[in-house]
C-alpha cells in the first residue's frame, strides 16, 4: 500500500528531460509553478497543461506513473474541491442548502483550483521522476552556492536531501514489513476510531525510527570509512553543464511564464 | 610487511566487559585472514579498530607500519576499506556509480581519475553492466559487490568484510566469496574477512578464531576445523564439509580435514576405489 508513493522515484531512463541540467529544472519547476499560479483562465492553465504533456512525453515517462503521482493527493485535492463548491458563493445558484451554496462560479472555481493543483504535483513528480536525487541535490547545492558566502552549510545540506531521499524506499519497505509483522500478531490498524487508529500506529513507528536511527549510524560509519570528511577538498564526479537542450526548455518556459503574464493582463476567456 | 598489527589492544564499549582484551593480532601484506567467531566475540570491534572508527583504550595499532591515531586517520582509511554488514545501510547514492564515486570524490581526486576509478571498481566485482542502475533495485549480493566497489574505488591495499555476507542468500554469499578471493589474487588485496559463516574461512589462507575479546585459535582453517571439540565450545559449529570428513573417519573411511569439495571428493573415489 506504501508503495504507491511515488515522490522521490527516479525513472531511469535516457530522455531529452532527463538530461536537462537539474539546476535549470529546478529553475523550471519554479518558473512553471509561479506560472500556474499567476494564471486567471483556463486558457492559461490549457497551456501550461499542453506544455507539461509535452515535457510528458519528452521524458518518456508511462502515463500510469504520472497518474499514480496524482492518486497520493487526490482526497486533499478533492476535499478542497468540495469546500469551494459548496463555500465559494457567486451569481448563478444551481442549489443552496442553509450557508451551502453551489454557484456556477463556485464550480468554475474548483475545477480551476483541481486543474492548478494537479499540475502542480504532476510537474513536481515529474522534475523528481526525470532526476537522480544525486543531481538534484547537486542542482540544489549549485543553486545555494552563493549561500557559501555567509557560511551556511550548503553541501552538507545537500547531503542531507540525498540521503533522505535515497532512504525513503529503504524505509517504505520497512514500515511495509513492521506493519505486515504487527498484523502478524494480531495488531488492527486498517479499522477502529479515527483516535484507536492513531494509537495503533505506534507500535509501527517505534520500531521504524528504532531501525532509522541503527541505520543512520551504520551510514555514518560506511561514510567515515570511505573518508568523508566534509565539503571541503572535496570534488564532484558529474559536472553540470549547460546545453542546447537546457537552452530549447528554458526558451519554452520562458515563453510560458511570458504568456500567462500576458492573459493575467489580457485576459481571453476571464473566469 | 606486516598490513595489520594489533598490539596489546583493548577496548571496551563503556562499562562491562572489554569486547577486545589485549589483543595481539597481525595479517601480513597480500595474506587472506579468516576471522571467526560468534556473535559478540569482538570481531567486528577488531574491524572498526583497524579503521579508526573506534579508538583502542589500551595497546597500539599499526597499519603498514604507521600507529592509527587522530592525525594519520585520513591516510589509514584509504588504505584500509571496510565493507559492513547491512546491504541496505551503506550507500550514499541512489545510483550505483554515484555511490562508487563517494569515496573517491571525498579525497579530492579530478574528475577523470574518479572516471576511470569507478569504471575499475565496476570491472572489479562484475557490475560494469549496472554502472547507471538504481541500486535500490539490486539484489543483495549485488548491493554488496557496489558496496565493495565503492571501497575499491579508494583503492586500498587492506579491505576488511565485516560480516559482509551475514544478510544474504546463499547465492549473494557465493558471489561475494567469489569477488573477494579474485581481489586477493588479482589485486593482491590483503584481506581481513569477518563472518560467523565457517565454510568461507575455507577461502582464507588463514583463520584465527575470537571469543570474548581474544584471539582463541589460529592456523590454517584445515587445521582449525580439525579441532571440531575445541570449536563447539565457542559456539561455533563445523562447517558441513567438516561434519562429512569427521562422519567418514568414524565410518572408518581415512578422510583428512581437506579444504574443498573436490578434495573430499577425489579422497572419497580413492578410498572407494
Amino acid at each position: 500500500m506504501l508503495k504507491d508513493v511515488s515522490f522521490g522515484q527516479y525513472y531511469p531512463v535516457s530522455s531529452f528531460v532527463h538530461r536537462l541540467d537539474p539546476r535549470f529544472k529546478i529553475v523550471f519547476l519554479i518558473a512553471f509553478i509561479v506560472a500556474i499560479f499567476l494564471a486567471k483562465e483556463f486558457l492559461a492553465l490549457g497551456i501550461a497543461a499542453a506544455l507539461l504533456l509535452l515535457a510528458i512525453l519528452f521524458a518518456r515517462i508511462p502515463a500510469g506513473k504520472v497518474l499514480r503521482s496524482v492518486r497520493g493527493v487526490l482526497f486533499l485535492v478533492l476535499f478542497t474541491a468540495a469546500i469551494n463548491i459548496f463555500f465559494h458563493g457567486g451569481e448563478t445558484v444551481y442549489w443552496s442548502y442553509g450557508i451551502l451554496q453551489v454557484t456556477k462560479e463556485g464550480i468554475l472555481f474548483s475545477a480551476f483550483l483541481v486543474i492548478r493543483l494537479f499540475l502542480l504535483v504532476v510537474c513536481s513528480s515529474l522534475l523528481t521522476y526525470t532526476t537522480t536525487p544525486v543531481s538534484l541535490t547537486d542542482g540544489i547545492e549549485s543553486l545555494l552556492t552563493p549561500l557559501k558566502w555567509v557560511h551556511f552549510p550548503v553541501h552538507e545540506l545537500a547531503l542531507i536531501m540525498s540521503i533522505a531521499l535515497r532512504f525513503i524506499p529503504i524505509l517504505m519497505d520497512e514500515t511495509d514489513r513492521i506493519i505486515g509483522a504487527q498484523k502478524a500478531r494480531g495488531a488492527n490498524l486498517d479499522s477502529g476510531s479515527p483516535a484507536k487508529r492513531i494509537r495503533a500506529i505506534v507500535p509501527v513507528l517505534i520500531p521504524l525510527l528504532l531501525s532509522a536511527f541503527r541505520r543512520a549510524d551504520e551510514l555514518g560509519d560506511a561514510m567515515d570509512a570511505r573518508c568523508y570528511s566534509g565539503g571541503k577538498k572535496r570534488t564532484k564526479y558529474k559536472k553540470l553543464r549547460f546545453t542546447w537542450r537546457d537552452l530549447i526548455a528554458f526558451l519554452l518556459i520562458a515563453g510560458l511564464v511570458a504568456g500567462i503574464v500576458v492573459l493575467r493582463y489580457f485576459p481571453v476567456f476571464p473566469v | 610487511m606486516k598490513a595489520i598489527e594489533f598490539r596489546d589492544v583493548t577496548f571496551s564499549y563503556g562499562e562491562g566487559a572489554p569486547a577486545v582484551n589485549h589483543l595481539n593480532f597481525s595479517a601480513e601484506e597480500g595474506e587472506f585472514v579468516a576471522v571467526l567467531g560468534h556473535n559478540g566475540s569482538g570481531k567486528s570491534t577488531l574491524a572498526r579498530l583497524a579503521d579508526g572508527l573506534l579508538t583502542a583504550d589500551g595497546g597500539e595499532i599499526r597499519v603498514f607500519g604507521n600507529p592509527v591515531s587522530e592525525k594519520t586517520l585520513s591516510d589509514i582509511r584509504k588504505d584500509v576499506g571496510i565493507v559492513f554488514q547491512n546491504p541496505d545501510s551503506q550507500a550514499v547514492a541512489s545510483l550505483v556509480e554515484d555511490d562508487v564515486a563517494f569515496g573517491a570524490e571525498n579525497i579530492g581526486l579530478p574528475r577523470e581519475e574518479i572516471g576511470r576509478r569507478i569504471g575499475f571498481a565496476l570491472r572489479a566485482v562484475g557490475m560494469e553492466p549496472y554502472r547507471t542502475a538504481t541500486i535500490s533495485r539490486l539484489s543483495g549480493g549485488q548491493k554488496q559487490r557496489v558496496a565493495i566497489a565503492g571501497v575499491l574505488a579508494l583503492k586500498p591495499r587492506i579491505m576488511i568484510l565485516d560480516e559482509s555476507t551475514s544478510m544474504l542468500d546463499p547465492r549473494g554469499r557465493r558471489e561475494i566469496a567469489e569477488v573477494v578471493k579474485r581481489l586477493h589474487r588479482e589485486e593482491k588485496i590483503t584481506v581481513l574477512f569477518i563472518t560467523h559463516f565457517m565454510e568461507e574461512a575455507l577461502l582464507a589462507d588463514r583463520a584465527v578464531v575470537m571469543n570474548r575479546g581474544e584471539i582463541v585459535m589460529e592456523g590454517a582453517p584445515a587445521e582449525i576445523f580439525g579441532r571440531h571439540e575445541e570449536l563447539l565450545t565457542y559456539n561455533l559449529a563445523l562447517p558441513r564439509i567438516g561434519v562429512i570428513c569427521k562422519r567418514l573417519r568414524e565410518g572408518g573411511i581415512a578422510a583428512a580435514d581437506t579444504l574443498g569439495i573436490e578434495e573430499l571428493a577425489k579422497e572419497i573415489a580413492e578410498c572407494v576405489s
